[in-house]
């Protein structure tokens, strides 16, 4: 048994550890490169670790550009997002779990199906009417089109499915009326899917690249994925600062992720998506 | 019993039945309505007005003119548009097995006995952290030609140098390594949900039955699966005829369309050209193929249950 047992052992821990490092490998280049100077990414040796730490590429970076406006924007569009984003899920995703109701099934697989809908397809559409809609210019044009997500309302309706009906009818029983289960029974018990909800809402908006590339025309207005790439576009190969500013725009939700992956994990799991 | 409660419960008893149920389909409706308008408004109107848009020809400013089917026909003779879709289809056909594979391969590593499980898994799923731009500049600095470190490593220990972004079939590889390392942590996490809901029992049982490894899990561990490998399969279909971050960023659908797909096709032709119309066009071929393989795949998956269960 242990002779058995003990070959694939070690050949498991190698290959995780052989996959780990390929994946963090990118992420510890790209530390190396935002903290290597100028001179040392000339040239042409690979140096695994850089000979002396700077931190001129993040100097560089903020002082040519608003990155406080641009991490302000980010901050402000990626939470009224995921605000609305979870209340508007979560009541619908309780009507369709345990409400009855004439053409349900037809309203939730017609709101399923905008999940295989590219937004570049409804994008010249979209641009046109938030130009009318008069959200042209400002944070609403990005917040309220990405707010209406189809799948965090799948997963709501995953969620609640699993609490038992029983318990909604005997509180209706007791007089309560649904906007009370709501509040009483369903939000108290959905404390995980709020923060699967929340955290993935937040986590897509701020890494969000395709719309609001389009919306966000005015400099002012950009989010860090967008003035990431119009950096790029000023800077071309000077990767020191391209990959400072990479690390200002991906740290906050690597840190979020590191300490929620728990309860994502969890929510994911307990939404019944096995 | 309160006053409301008895109340409620003399209306259930008698008349009220349909009463009852009419409030419940009220309410639903009320608690579904900040929802269908916000998908109604912001993704069937725009639908709507992209169909009128592809039979249009315009370029966005001032009112197009009506051209019929003309948009649709001029797809039939535009190689790069045929060019986009085998791209699409080629990316779609490579990454979606492939990260699905690996996906299973790792949750399956990941399941077993073995120390910092929860290290490794952190790890493995960091990359779904990680914005779109960020992952193809990541990608950008390890596939570079001149300066990218993968060729300076393939260099120092004595192979050749590939040529990353000047070669067709490189460039391409490039994208599906860099969506690979994107994607594939997100395929692991949902196999892990799935295996956690296996109950050891079985694989005792499979055991006794004098079961090897490999028949445990051809014959346990992926039929018990089946509900993650549809909902991953439709996800990674879905995500891989939508990409766009990565061919954006990474190569820009270079070099010389060897890596453009419809989307990025789309992107450009509607707002780079400004040809809107044609761009409308594009986009509803690419989401009629997508529903299509949808509709496919959830049909099949249905009759297969059908006659399993």
């Amino acid at each position: 048994m242990t002779r058995t047992r003990r070959g694939p052992y070690v050949v498991r821990l190698l290959a995780a550890v052989v996959v780990s490092l390929v994946v963090i490998f990118p992420l510890y280049w790209m530390v190396v490169v935002a903290l290597s100077s100028r001179s040392e990414l000339l040239g042409s040796a690979v140096r695994l670790w850089p000979r002396a730490l700077t931190t001129e590429n993040f100097a560089r970076v903020l002082s040519a550009f608003p990155v406080a406006t641009w991490f302000g924007n980010s901050v402000a569009i990626a939470l009224t997002t995921a605000i609305i984003t979870v209340v508007v899920n979560l009541l619908g995703g309780y009507a369709f779990a345990q409400l009855r109701f004439r053409g349900s099934n037809a309203l939730f697989l017609t709101a399923l199906a905008t999940l295989t809908l590219p937004v570049q397809v409804i994008m010249v559409a979209l641009f046109r009417l938030v130009t009318v809609l008069g959200l042209y210019g400002s944070y609403w044009a990005v917040i309220l089109p990405t707010a209406a997500s189809a799948f965090g309302l799948f997963l709501a309706r995953q969620f609640i499915l699993a609490i038992p009906r029983d318990l909604i009818e005997a509180a209706r029983i007791d007089g309560a009326g649904y906007f009370r289960v709501f509040t009483r029974i369903v939000l108290p018990m959905s404390k995980p899917l709020v923060a699967v909800l929340f955290f993935m809402s937040l986590l897509s908006t701020w890494n969000d690249f395709a719309w609001p590339l389009v919306a966000l025309q005015d400099n002012r207005l950009f989010t860090l994925p967008i003035g990431l790439l119009y950096l790029q576009g000023q800077f071309g190969p000077d990767y020191g600062a391209t990959m400072a500013f990479a690390l200002i725009n991906v740290t906050p939700m690597v840190v979020l992720f590191l300490v929620f992956q728990r309860y994502f994990v969890q929510g994911f799991a307990r939404s019944g998506l096995r | 019993m309160t006053q409301a409660a008895s109340r409620a419960a003399a209306r259930g008893g008698t008349r009220a039945r349909p009463r009852h149920i009419r409030g419940e389909a009220r309410a639903a409706y009320v608690l579904l309505a900040p929802n269908l308008l916000l998908l109604g408004l912001f993704v069937f109107v725009p639908l709507v007005g992209a169909f009128v848009i592809s039979l249009q020809r315009t370029d966005g400013f001032g009112s197009g003119t009506f051209a019929g089917l003309d948009n649709y026909a001029r797809l039939l003779g535009d190689g790069l548009f045929w060019r986009s879709l085998i791209n699409t289809t080629a990316f779609t056909v490579l990454v979606t097995p492939l990260s699905m594979a690996l996906g299973l391969g790792a949750a399956v590593l990941l399941n077993s006995v073995l120390p910092a499980r929860g290290v490794f898994r952190s790890v493995l799923i960091l990359p779904m952290a990680i914005s779109g731009v960020a992952t193809a500049l990541l990608g950008v600095l390890v596939f570079d030609e001149n300066s990218g470190v993968l060729d300076k490593l393939l260099q120092s220990v004595g192979l050749p140098a590939v040529s990353w972004q000047s070669g067709s079939g490189a460039a391409f590889s490039s994208v599906v390594l860099v969506t690979l390392w994107w994607r594939v942590g997100f395929n692991m996490l949902i196999y892990l949900a799935g295996l956690q809901g296996i109950g050891p029992d079985l694989y005792e049982a499979a055991v006794l039955d004098g079961a090897g490894r490999w028949q445990q899990f051809r014959h346990l561990t992926v039929p018990l699966l089946g509900a993650s490998t549809f909902f991953l399969l439709i996800l990674n279909v879905i995500y891989s005829f939508q990409v766009f971050d990565i061919v954006f960023v990474l190569t820009g659908g270079g070099p010389r369309n060897a890596t453009s797909v419809l989307v990025t096709y789309a992107y450009e032709t509607g707002f780079d050209t400004r040809d809107q119309g044609y761009a409308a066009a594009i986009g509803m071929v690419l989401l009629v193929l997508a529903m299509a393989f949808t509709l496919v795949q959830w049909r099949t998956n249905r009759s297969r249950d059908e006659v399993g269960g």
